[in-house]
């Protein structure tokens, strides 16, 4: 039942905000994302020691063999708490302004958590397809009630290009689970392991490709990306958080549930290609970043660098590229929405994100200073950072895929400096401009977003192994689909 | 054990006290939580070195990333090597955080300063603790962020935060090819844990030796600013001066030459990458010196002569002289520490002026500074029974019998080092003041907390050469005996050198002959170096250090930014983005075409659809007959 609860609650806690529109829809919602993130961290720890059950199924379509089918082990144990952990941030930085208290834009967040966790924790192929694509509604009005200038063009160009990208996903899906044995066809992911691992090379290859675009747009990946800046920049703070925190990573996610055990010959046929298209988009991305001047975009463009190389290395196949994978998705949910709230911290008080226009605020903000580079840090992977762990972890598993791909996507440590510590000096350090002259110190809500995540980033630079070792029996398993 | 563990926590514990709690702190309790932990790690470390028994001890601290069969551990491991780092960092740091509550009493930052050289310290006891090269790759890192912190210290300063900037992303990019060492490490024996490694080597395990030796050594490179890696150090003076003698001079950029001196055995399997480190220190160490010649600011010739005198040590360390070389480390901490305390101890009185040309005549105002300060110039010159004379000799007895071209050249750095030196100090010191006549009313020495680091370093640039005094002169070797154990047998062996030849002359000719001739210049003749405007010809090229900065510049700073604009602008709006909206214009226009198909008029509706069942029928039909 706790599978179940952390799905409805948001969803139900969502839809009351949407619909009865409460006054203090603020401590409604962070109220209820805290009790989620709770029962979600009882669900991970009991499930994983055998106290409580780590499935939930029942019928969902009996006449085709649907399920509507629940599970949780050690591969989306990772994500359900990424998506628990981080919505609390997500609400709880509204705190101050005037969305705090709209409950129609609290609700959205909640039913897009929902969403979000429906997605990670199904275990029937079109249940996931089904959140998969009804998360898109709530982020979709997200950006197109509450998004700046432009957002009605960017929001249905995001919409469009991403559901363009899933047809090919439930073509995919589709052919798959009418292959499998039985009376009645299953979706159940086991099933399709099984299903799709034996079908011929030229199969497998066509599959790989419908799935991978899906995911590809949504993470999204080199050349697939070019509606990700404008969504980013154009979205409201948190709606960027959901993107980029978790709604991405169900790309990633995607990735490792299903096209790693499901397409071995597939993967044997592209995942050269892919690799070498994720490695360019690292590249691509950290080059395009050193030279932004808008902060939104200048990390839209280093997200889109860091998941380049999370595909990269969870297409390797090897171990540590999974779980660098995982572990690094865990690392960047966090570091990139302190580094977004950060940039919203600051427009707050300029009305700016453009680099050009600030400088000086690390006098201003001792909290805002130090949170700053720490989360930087966490994303440039200095050791004893989050971050390092899943870099380290990536580019081992590239390297020692191919040597050269491996030195070429290692580069991204130096352009990863360059433009992250441009940023911190042109918005922090120097003088002050007449936007940032008078920049008022944090609240004290605001330093209870920014101070937690910095903790996180340091705790999960040093106990990685905590969250590691959560993981590490599922992807033996899944090492065992692969072989 | 416990005590072991301690030696890099007090320095974090001093970081989180000073860190949080700035800027509440006053200054004095801010300076004394701040200088406790190195004092305190020194005496620790003090301990250690004295009860070592010579048996490596390995202090197993964390599980820290497991993943399959990947498994890294984060552990301590003391041993010869390990103990005297210790020494070094915690002791000098020591000296120059007493230093630092002097110098830095005046700065806003004051407290926060005291963090950042805390954490400094912590990262480099974990850089030299460390039981395998993951966790000195930890340090590493740790210590080029503080270094990038320190820098910048005065951020408001936008040239400053530049070269903080261009200091990190230089080292990063050493930092990736110790990475992919680390990397191969891992390939070749699933660990990279240096008793492990050492041992498989030693066993005659492993291939792609050399390349992994190359690998570190591009991180040695970037930590330890050789060529090409070495444009960083002398921007790095834009940090507050004690900055430069600890981070810059005495602890941080000699990480490159642990890191050499404690992979031995795997340099030793690689004489081919070893030959290489020699080229790249001897043509360092010349570069490094030829701009020092004329440099004007204190702190940049101070800078250079660093970049030069790292270019011996790993000079040594080609010619696998590995306990010369760590003498150099040892010797040129104490006299490169208390050579650029000196200079802060003289900026400090000239109100933050740096260019020596409008300095002069300083020697009756500072007496302390320039006695210490002398001494330093002594012994960084080579002149005998100074500190820098021993180990700089042993590195050149070393090179005289493994390549005497390589011997002859650094010989001609030894006498541009003497040359530079004793132009700053003649120019800084002696002659007239040509400073405005506010510095000259302000002119004062230092308080005590910044002369007795100045005593107490000139003493061991003195006497320092004891540490490794060769047998023939009447010493016991103390180092090489101390280190044997952890090097290759035979390179511990201090060679004899006969008095009356050109080994030994040569030496003291160029640290002798170039130091009268600029006192000559300098001195006597009272000349100044001449102003920017007038430098000119090959003097100007070498004044704008061989225009590398611009090179780098131009060949990868602005290619970059090209292609940033490029991919942006052209790849990413022109070309994929017009290729999406324009599938989306089509999508868009070809309904809009379509659209007019449902026009609402039912007659045209039962048309098409008597066409359709025609056509299907048709199609039907088609498939009966044939």
């Amino acid at each position: 039942m706790y599978l179940l609860f952390i799905l409805l609650f948001p969803l139900l806690l969502g839809s009351f905000l949407l619909i009865a529109k409460p006054a203090k829809a603020f401590g409604l919602a962070l109220g209820g994302s805290i009790i989620e993130l709770i029962i979600s961290c009882i669900l991970l720890c009991d499930a994983n020691t055998g106290k409580l059950p780590t499935e939930f199924i029942s019928n969902w379509i009996p006449e085709a063999g649907l399920k509507f089918a629940l599970f949780v082990d050690g591969i989306n144990g990772i994500l359900i708490l990424l998506t628990a952990l981080l919505v609390p941030f997500i609400i709880g930085s509204t705190a101050g302004s005037e969305k705090a208290n709209d409950a129609k834009y609290q609700g959205l967040i909640l039913t897009m958590q929902a969403a979000l966790m429906g997605a990670f924790l199904a275990k029937d192929a079109f249940l996931f397809y089904f959140f998969f694509e009804a998360s898109l509604l709530p982020i979709y009005f997200i950006i197109n009630l509450y998004g700046s200038e432009n957002r009605t063009k960017i929001s249905f160009k995001f919409f469009v290009y991403t559901l363009f990208g899933s047809l090919f996903l439930l073509i995919g899906l589709i052919y798959v689970y009418l292959r499998t044995p039985g009376n009645t066809p299953s979706a159940d992911f086991e099933t399709l392991y099984q299903t799709a691992s034996v079908l011929s090379t030229k199969e497998q290859s066509l599959l790989f490709l419908a799935f991978f675009i899906a995911f590809a747009i949504k993470m999204p990946m080199f050349p697939f990306h070019t509606w990700q800046p404008d969504t980013y920049t154009v979205a409201p703070s948190q709606g960027t958080m959901l993107l980029s925190g978790i709604m991405l990573k169900m790309g990633t996610y995607g990735v490792i549930r299903m096209i790693v055990p499901m397409f071995p010959a597939g993967i044997a046929n592209w995942g050269n290609w892919v690799i070498i298209l994720s490695v360019i988009g690292v590249l691509y991305g950290s080059i395009i970043a050193i030279q932004q001047k808008d902060m939104k975009r200048l990390l839209a463009y280093s997200s889109f660098a860091h998941v380049g190389l999370m595909s990269a290395g969870m297409l390797t196949l090897s171990n540590e590229g999974i779980q660098g994978a995982l572990y690094q998705m865990l690392s960047h949910g966090i570091n990139i929405v302190g580094l977004f709230f950060i940039v919203e911290v600051i427009e707050r008080r300029t009305q700016s994100r453009d680099l050009d226009q600030l400088g000086g605020i690390t006098s201003a903000s001792k909290v805002l200073s130090i949170g700053f580079i720490i989360l930087s840090l966490g994303s440039v992977a200095l050791p004893l950072t989050n971050g390092f762990v899943g870099e380290f972890l990536l580019l081992k598993s590239v390297f020692d895929y191919q040597l050269t791909i491996g030195i070429i996507a290692g580069i991204t440590i130096i352009l990863g400096a360059v433009y992250t510590l441009r940023m911190i000096q042109k918005s922090m350090f120097g003088n002050a401009s007449k936007f940032s002259i008078n920049f008022e110190d944090l609240t004290i809500s605001e330093k209870l977003v920014i101070i937690p995540l910095c903790i996180l980033v340091v705790l999960g630079g040093i106990f990685p192994t905590v969250v590691l070792n959560y993981s590490q029996p599922a992807v033996d398993l899944l090492s065992k689909w692969i072989k | 054990m416990s005590s072991i563990l301690f030696i890099p926590l007090l320095p974090l514990i001093g970081f989180l006290i000073n860190g949080l709690s700035f800027p509440k702190l006053s200054n004095p309790v801010a300076g004394i939580i701040g200088t406790i932990p190195p004092l305190a790690a020194f005496a620790l470390s003090l301990q250690l070195f004295l009860q070592f028994d010579g048996n490596t001890q390995i202090v197993p601290l964390l599980d820290w990333i497991s993943v399959g069969e990947l498994s890294i551990p984060i552990a301590f491991q003391i041993d010869q090597l390990s103990l005297l780092m210790l020494l070094i960092i915690t002791g000098v740091g020591t000296l120059i955080h007493v230093y630092s509550s002097a110098y830095m009493s005046h700065d806003e930052g004051f407290g926060k300063f005291f963090a950042f050289l805390n954490l400094f310290v912590f990262f480099m006891l974990l850089l030299v603790m460390g039981s395998g090269f993951v966790t000195l790759f930890i340090g590493w890192e740790g210590v080029g962020l503080c270094s990038y912190l320190l820098i910048g210290f005065w951020n408001k300063k936008n040239s400053y935060g530049d070269a903080a900037r261009k200091a990190f992303i230089m080292n990063r990019i050493g930092d990736l090819g110790f990475l992919i060492g680390i990397f191969l490490l891992f390939q070749e024996f699933g660990t990279a844990t240096y008793q492990e490694v050492f041992e498989a080597i030693k066993a005659g395990n492993g291939s792609n030796l050399g390349l992994i030796a190359f690998c570190l050594f591009i991180g040695a490179m970037g930590k330890s600013a050789q060529i090409p890696l070495f444009t960083w150090l002398p921007d790095a003076m834009a940090g507050p001066t004690p900055v430069s003698a600890l981070i810059h001079a005495a602890t941080m950029v000699t990480a490159g030459i642990y890191m050499v001196i404690r992979a031995n055995v795997l340099f030793e399997m690689s004489p081919e990458v070893l030959h290489f480190v020699g080229w790249i220190g001897l043509a360092t160490a010349l570069l490094g010196a030829a701009i020092g010649l004329f440099q004007n600011d204190i702190k940049k010739v101070l800078a250079y002569s660093t970049v030069s005198q790292l270019g011996y040590m790993f000079m040594g360390l080609g010619a696998s002289a590995y306990t010369a070389s760590f003498f150099h480390v040892m010797t040129h901490a104490f006299f490169k520490a208390l050579l650029f305390l000196g200079a802060g101890s003289v900026i400090h009185a000239m109100s933050d002026e740096q260019d020596i040309r409008k300095m002069g005549g300083l020697k009756s105002q500072l007496p302390i500074t320039y006695i210490t300060f002398l001494l330093g110039t002594i012994a960084i010159a080579g002149i005998p029974p100074f500190a820098g004379f021993f180990s700089k000799d042993e590195i050149l007895a070393h090179l005289y019998h493994h390549d005497i071209v390589m011997w002859a050249l650094a010989i001609v750095g030894s006498a541009l080092t003497s040359f530079y030196m004793f132009r700053v100090f003649i120019v800084t010191f002696h002659g007239d003041f040509r400073g405005t006549q506010h510095q000259a009313d302000h002119l004062h020495e230092s308080p005590i907390a910044m002369t007795l680091p100045l005593i107490v370093l000139a003493v061991l640039s003195v006497i320092g050469g004891i540490i490794n005094l060769p047998a023939f002169v009447g010493g016991n070797e103390f180092l090489a005996h101390w280190l044997n154990p952890i090097l290759p047998e035979g390179s511990h062996e201090a060679l004899e050198v006969h008095f009356a030849s050109l080994e030994f002359l040569a030496p003291l000719a160029a640290a002798f002959i170039p130091a009268i001739f600029a006192i000559q210049l300098y001195g006597s003749k009272k000349a100044v170096p001449a102003a920017d405007a007038e430098i000119s010809g090959i003097q100007k090229i070498i004044y704008d250090k061989f225009y590398i900065d611009e090179a780098y510049n131009f060949l990868f700073v602005k290619p970059i930014q090209f292609l940033s604009q490029f991919f942006y602008s052209f790849i990413d709006f022109l070309i994929i983005d017009l290729l999406v909206e324009s599938t989306g214009k089509f999508v868009k226009s070809s309904s809009n075409e379509l659209r007019k198909l449902q026009s609402g008029n039912i007659g045209f509706y039962i048309f098409m659809m008597v066409a359709a069942i025609a056509i299907i029928l048709a199609w039907t039909l088609k498939s009966w007959i044939f």
